[in-house]
């Protein structure tokens, strides 16, 4: 009943030693993880204590990535966002991939009226430009960054509904399936163990190219003012925040907190494409 | 005459979505905390003026009467009133539509260009340099947060090479818009043969429209790319070089046109996409399109401008993805029939 | 005189992950003018290989790592671009696929003769027409315009004829043409296309696994294994007195109209398991199943614009057999007949439109099938699918398949005595106790049907229903397998319902034969006498599509 471990292992040293890429990506995560763990600890100064006199100063020895407006020193802050910016996605993720993948399989695997009815709920919420339809929620929910993941989460929905569904649809008749409906197995027991195991590595793609995404969503909303408030310390808000000195030739107020951001989007898209590979290595693009 | 009821049946399963549009935008609002009343009427408002509100917005009926007169006002091109300026906002998200549109448009063919050439040519030489370029750019584009991206190109293009006009509105204070017939800038200046308000529209637009391409680049040459791939080890694509079709017929007529279905399927998701990094480049650009009035109205706490916006930008989407499908319909014989 | 193709101590390598791996050694033979060579052999034996290697066609990551192909004389190798179509040409398996699925039958015939030369923008329609008309497509003027979705498997094979024929090739490679297809289906495309070919003196390279089908249509063959070219002879020597072991073997595992089952391995059995179960005694009465009156009617999808529904599809239309205890059963049809679903039907994966299953004395249609997993016939009644791969979970060993009844239905909790069972079944259906920890992809195909076999007689099943378990398998795999479920049958006194399109198989394991035509039963008797003196007409065909290689038959070439 346990899943073979040695066989994805040795894929994975395959696919690690065949794409450095992805490698860099699993590294990139693994020092996001522990800028979000201990993130505070490390930082130089206090990300939110200001300093007038300082204010504006290009980067040096004693500010890395300069400072602000208000004198803060941009290195901290880039550095303790990480742990808004990342449980925001992580948390909105999981949200969606847990409701999007239970009512996804259960699309899939009974058809009818449940798939009709969970079938016209994502296909409205997809029916909106989704980051369109996200702003519409945070401004009426509240701005607040636990409405940012409730949002973030809405539009990731259907993306899970969609992936559960289809991987559930395809095997819902295969041979195993059978097999194990002749073997006494009950539906649920079908869907639990034969079902959702093989439907998982897809469904990790998707968490994993979603994350980016969600990231980016998330730094946007704050982008215009929605969702986190200053002066915490989040990239999207110290990109805008940079975004009136860029014409002055302040450079560095964005440049840092917006790199940041690119970073974490393309190391969970590494991720992704590397997973991708190890789920299914013909549909390599 | 049968394509034209395939086409008509496309049109009639856009319905469901529409009405789930509306239903989801009404929803929204009504489900405001507290009484919507008061968000309506704004923050100065008096009790009276909220009374008033109330009566006006019928919030003393059941929810489905509401949404009936909500209906019924949408039908008369009522979106409500616009707190920040009292001017009806059907009219003012109408005056600044075209804006919004000319600059989407824009970055979609922009990208399209440039994008699908290269997903084809990618898949045609798989390990060449075109194939790793496109790799890169695959993997790199759909990392860039567009606002970031925006502010960057204005620092190199506008502050330090000067190249690029000051990145504010569409058409620099020095020139007088065209006459209006599209809306779209450009057009409408070379419709009027102002020839150097086109040139001045078009250096306005460039930066955000690159802005906005960049971001869409990536979506669409990854499916280029894998559709191209897969329809070039497809078995119809053997069997034409097996009867000795030659390559460019092969790579264009056979593989390129089966490969432009899950394509053009990708393009209604890229344009949903560009609908919502819009907002974000016409803040950065300070464009006078619906996504800055949005954001206008979200710092006002403009519920009705707000929520007229949300539905104006959604039906927007409907009305490309059914576009999109009668294309597909009309390219692949198969869909909307049984076999 | 030169031969048409002459392939010269060919040998082709692959580039895979772990190295290059030659997948022909060494391989030579000839087509002459007019001659039709087959390409004989099992899965993996390089037959497709070098078919593909002489029109040029070969997958990206094989090379030619030695020999040489010619053709008229000349060197083909790397020459083949300007010869396609013209020259040489080909026709694939699974022919929906191998049509452009957007362009019309005609558009693409018409691509064809247009790229050639051979007609230009005012008669290439006409052409292409004619065309199809050769190839004895109704109405050619309409189907001008279908789309190969819209025309069925053996139509989709005959425009494909139609396009390799387009330009009057000289060479014919077809791959396997009719794989996939219904046996009369089968005979109609092959009958036409030795007919179209002969006509126009046109040499044919015909790859097969099927060795009826090579003997019927071919004038030489030549027989693979391997990698390589073990025998080749013309058709009648080849049979009659086969020279290599392997030919030998091969022969004798393809079953004929008169083979006996331990004929397949030349007597050489299986050594039987070394467990030998207690034959049980099952009291109960002599009718184990009775199916009455069964109906199943599918919802058509229609374009109910006005509220008119279409009818309901009925894949099964009232049909009625009874099963002795004991008894075994072969249920024959072709794709579409309804034998699948009334076998899924009986084994309770599937609810009836109406009638009844009365099984041991009780009617197991009472119990809708998204329940019957906890009934307690559910062990009584049990199945194996035709496809053995599909049929096991990825994720699970195979120990972990045959040990699933045995928890589920039996209720054994103990692991030491699900070991030990699931050691003894696997013993019983000849799997080395090795591979149960083994996952699917790490097991050969006999083996994986081996696994199915064991989960399937894991409960010890009164009637065990047999979908197709062999038609996926090579031959020699078959032989096998056959042998294996007669064995089982005997041992642990189950009935079976043995559910295949190819009567010679059914003959050799059953005792009696229904055969079903559009969801109806049109013949019922015993194996012997369905085969040999078929009565209803539906059935002489079926019987007469069947390719044979009797030797006493064959043409003297």
């Amino acid at each position: 009943m346990a899943a073979t471990l040695a066989a994805p292992l040795t894929r994975l040293r395959y696919t690690l030693s065949g794409n450095p890429l992805t490698a860099v990506g699993f590294g990139l995560f693994a020092l996001m993880i522990f800028l979000a763990l201990f993130g505070p600890a490390i930082a130089p100064y206090d990300p939110l204590a200001t300093r007038a006199v300082n204010a504006l100063q290009p980067p040096s020895w004693a500010h890395p990535f300069g400072t602000d407006h208000l004198g803060r020193d941009v290195f901290s802050r880039v550095i303790v966002a990480t742990r808004l910016d990342l449980g925001i996605a992580l948390s909105a993720v999981a949200l969606s991939f847990v409701i999007g993948s239970a009512l996804g399989c259960l699309a899939g695997f009974f058809g009818g009226w449940a798939d009709r009815i969970i079938g016209r709920m994502s296909d409205t919420i997809m029916a909106f430009p989704l980051f369109v339809l996200a702003m519409g929620v945070v401004a009426t929910m509240g701005n607040t960054v636990e409405n940012v993941i409730y949002a973030t989460a809405v539009i990731n929905l259907p993306f899970y509904i969609r992936v559960a569904r289809a991987e559930v649809a395809v095997r819902r008749n295969a041979g195993y399936v059978q097999a194990a409906r002749l073997s006494g197995s009950s539906s649920l027991r079908i869907l639990a163990t034969q079902l959702f195991p093989n439907v998982l590595p897809p469904m990790m793609v998707q968490i994993s190219l979603n994350l980016g995404w969600a990231i980016l969503n998330a730094a946007g909303l704050s982008f215009i003012g929605l969702g986190v408030r200053p002066p915490s310390a989040e990239w999207g808000i110290m990109v805008a925040e940079g975004a009136s000195y860029i014409i002055s030739g302040e450079w560095w107020l964005a440049l840092f907190p917006g790199t940041a951001l690119m970073l974490a989007v393309f190391c969970f898209n590494l991720m992704g494409d590397g997973l991708r590979d190890l789920v299914d290595p013909t549909r390599r693009t | 005459m049968e394509k034209l009821s395939r086409i008509f049946g496309r049109i009639v399963q856009a319905v469901p979505p529409v009405f789930g549009v509306i239903l989801i935008t009404f929803l929204l609002t009504r489900a405001l905390p507290g009484d919507p009343a008061v968000f309506f009427a704004g923050l100065m408002a008096d009790e009276d003026t909220i009374a008033q509100i109330r009566a006006e917005l019928g919030l003393d009926h059941s929810l489905p009467v509401q949404f009936l007169y909500y209906l019924r006002d949408l039908l008369h091109g009522d979106l409500g009133n616009s707190l920040s300026t009292g001017r009806p906002v059907l009219t003012e998200l109408m005056s600044r539509l075209p804006a919004s549109l000319e600059l989407t448009l824009a970055g979609l063919l922009l990208s399209m260009a440039i994008a699908i050439p290269l997903g084809v040519l990618a898949a045609t030489r798989p390990g060449s340099w075109v194939d790793h370029l496109c790799r890169v750019l695959v993997t790199a584009g759909v990392s860039l947060p567009t606002f970031f991206t925006g502010l960057f190109l204005i620092y190199i293009f506008y502050y330090l090479l000067g190249w690029a006009p000051s990145p504010l509105g569409r058409l620099d204070f020095l020139y007088l818009s065209p006459p209006q017939v599209t809306g779209f800038y450009s057009i409408d200046a070379a419709l009027a043969g102002d020839w150097e308000v086109f040139w001045a529209s078009l250096r306005q637009m460039i930066l955000p429209a690159i802005t906005l391409s960049l971001f869409a680049l990536a979506p669409i040459a990854r499916m280029t790319r894998a559709a191209m791939l897969a329809a070039l080890s497809g078995e119809y694509v053997r069997t034409a070089r097996a009867n000795g079709l030659g390559g460019a017929r092969v790579i264009w007529v056979y593989a390129f046109r089966n490969a432009a279905l899950p394509v053009l399927t990708t393009l209604g998701m890229v344009f949903s996409f560009l609908l919502g990094a819009n907002v974000l480049v016409e803040k950065v650009f300070s464009w006078p399109g619906i996504g800055s009035y949005a954001i206008g109205a979200l710092v006002a706490s403009d519920y009705a401008a707000v929520q007229g916006f949300v539905l104006c930008m959604a039906l927007l989407f409907v009305v490309v993805n059914l576009f999109i499908d009668v294309v597909l319909t009309l390219i692949d014989p198969r869909i909307g029939l049984e076999s | 005189m030169t031969p048409l193709l002459k392939v010269e101590n060919l040998s082709i390598a692959f580039r895979t992950r772990n190295g290059e791996v030659t997948a022909l050694h060494d391989v030579s033979f000839e087509v002459g003018a007019g001659e039709v060579v087959g390409v004989v052999g099992e899965s993996g034996s390089g037959k497709s290989v070098s078919a593909y290697t002489t029109i040029g066609l070969l997958d990206q990551a094989g090379r030619v790592a030695g020999g040489s192909v010619s053709y008229d004389g000349k060197p083909l190798l790397g020459q083949q671009r300007p010869l396609r179509g013209r020259e040489i040409s080909m026709i694939f398996q699974n022919p929906r696929a191998a049509l452009n699925p957007i362009m019309t039958v005609g558009q693409q015939l018409s691509d064809v003769l247009k790229r050639h030369a051979l007609a230009g923008r005012t008669d290439a329609k006409s052409k292409a027409i004619d065309l199809l008309r050769q190839v004895q497509i109704n109405d050619p003027e309409e189907r001008y315009n279908a789309y190969p979705f819209e025309l069925s498997g053996g139509m989709c094979q005959r425009v494909m004829i139609a396009l390799a024929l387009a330009c009057s090739p000289r060479l014919l490679i077809a791959d396997e043409p009719t794989t996939g297809l219904d046996v009369t289906t089968q005979k109609t495309t092959m009958d036409l296309m030795r007919e179209l070919t002969r006509a126009r003196g046109m040499s044919v390279v015909l790859i097969t696994h099927d060795l009826g089908m090579a003997a019927e249509y071919c004038d030489r063959i030549v027989v693979m294994e391997k990698g390589r070219v073990v025998e080749s002879a013309p058709v009648r020597q080849l049979f009659t007195a086969p020279r290599h072991p392997y030919t030998q073997k091969l022969i004798a595992a393809s079953p004929g109209p008169d083979s006996r089952l331990e004929d397949l391995t030349r007597g050489q059995l299986e050594a039987p398991a070394k467990i030998t179960p207690t034959p049980q005694n099952r009291p109960g009465p002599d009718r184990l199943l009775e199916v009455v009156n069964l109906v199943k009617e599918f919802p058509r999808r229609g374009t109910g614009f006005f509220g008119r529904k279409p009818a309901p599809f009925r894949a099964v239309d009232g049909i009625s057999f009874e099963l002795r205890r004991g008894e075994s059963l072969g249920l024959v049809g072709e794709s579409g007949c309804g034998k699948s679903t009334t076998s899924s039907i009986i084994a309770r994966l599937q609810d009836a439109t109406s009638g009844s299953v009365i099984f041991d004395g009780h009617d197991i249609l009472h119990h809708p099938a998204q329940r019957f997993a906890k009934m307690p016939q559910r062990g009584q009644v049990q199945m194996v699918f035709q496809d053995s791969h599909d049929s096991l979970d990825p994720r699970w060993s195979a120990a972990d398949v045959i040990a699933q009844p045995l928890r589920r239905i039996m209720g054994m909790k103990d692991a030491g005595e699900l070991s030990r069972r699931t050691a003894m079944l696997a013993e019983m259906v000849g799997l080395p106790g090795e591979l149960l920890s083994r996952y699917p992809h790490q097991l050969s195909g006999g083996q994986k049907a081996r696994v199915n076999i064991a989960r399937a007689i894991a409960t010890d099943p009164l009637l065990l229903i047999l979908d197709e378990p062999t038609s996926a398998l090579d031959v020699s795999v078959q032989a096998v397998v056959l042998q294996l479920l007669d064995r089982l049958r005997r041992e642990l006194g189950m009935s079976y319902i043995f559910v295949s399109h190819d009567l010679n198989v059914v003959r050799l394991l059953c005792e009696r034969t229904i055969v079903m035509n559009r969801g109806k039963i049109v013949e019922e008797g015993s194996a012997e006498q369905v085969l040999h003196a078929p009565r209803d007409p539906y059935t002489q065909k079926l019987v007469a599509a069947i390719p044979h290689f009797e030797p006493e038959k064959l043409r003297v070439s």
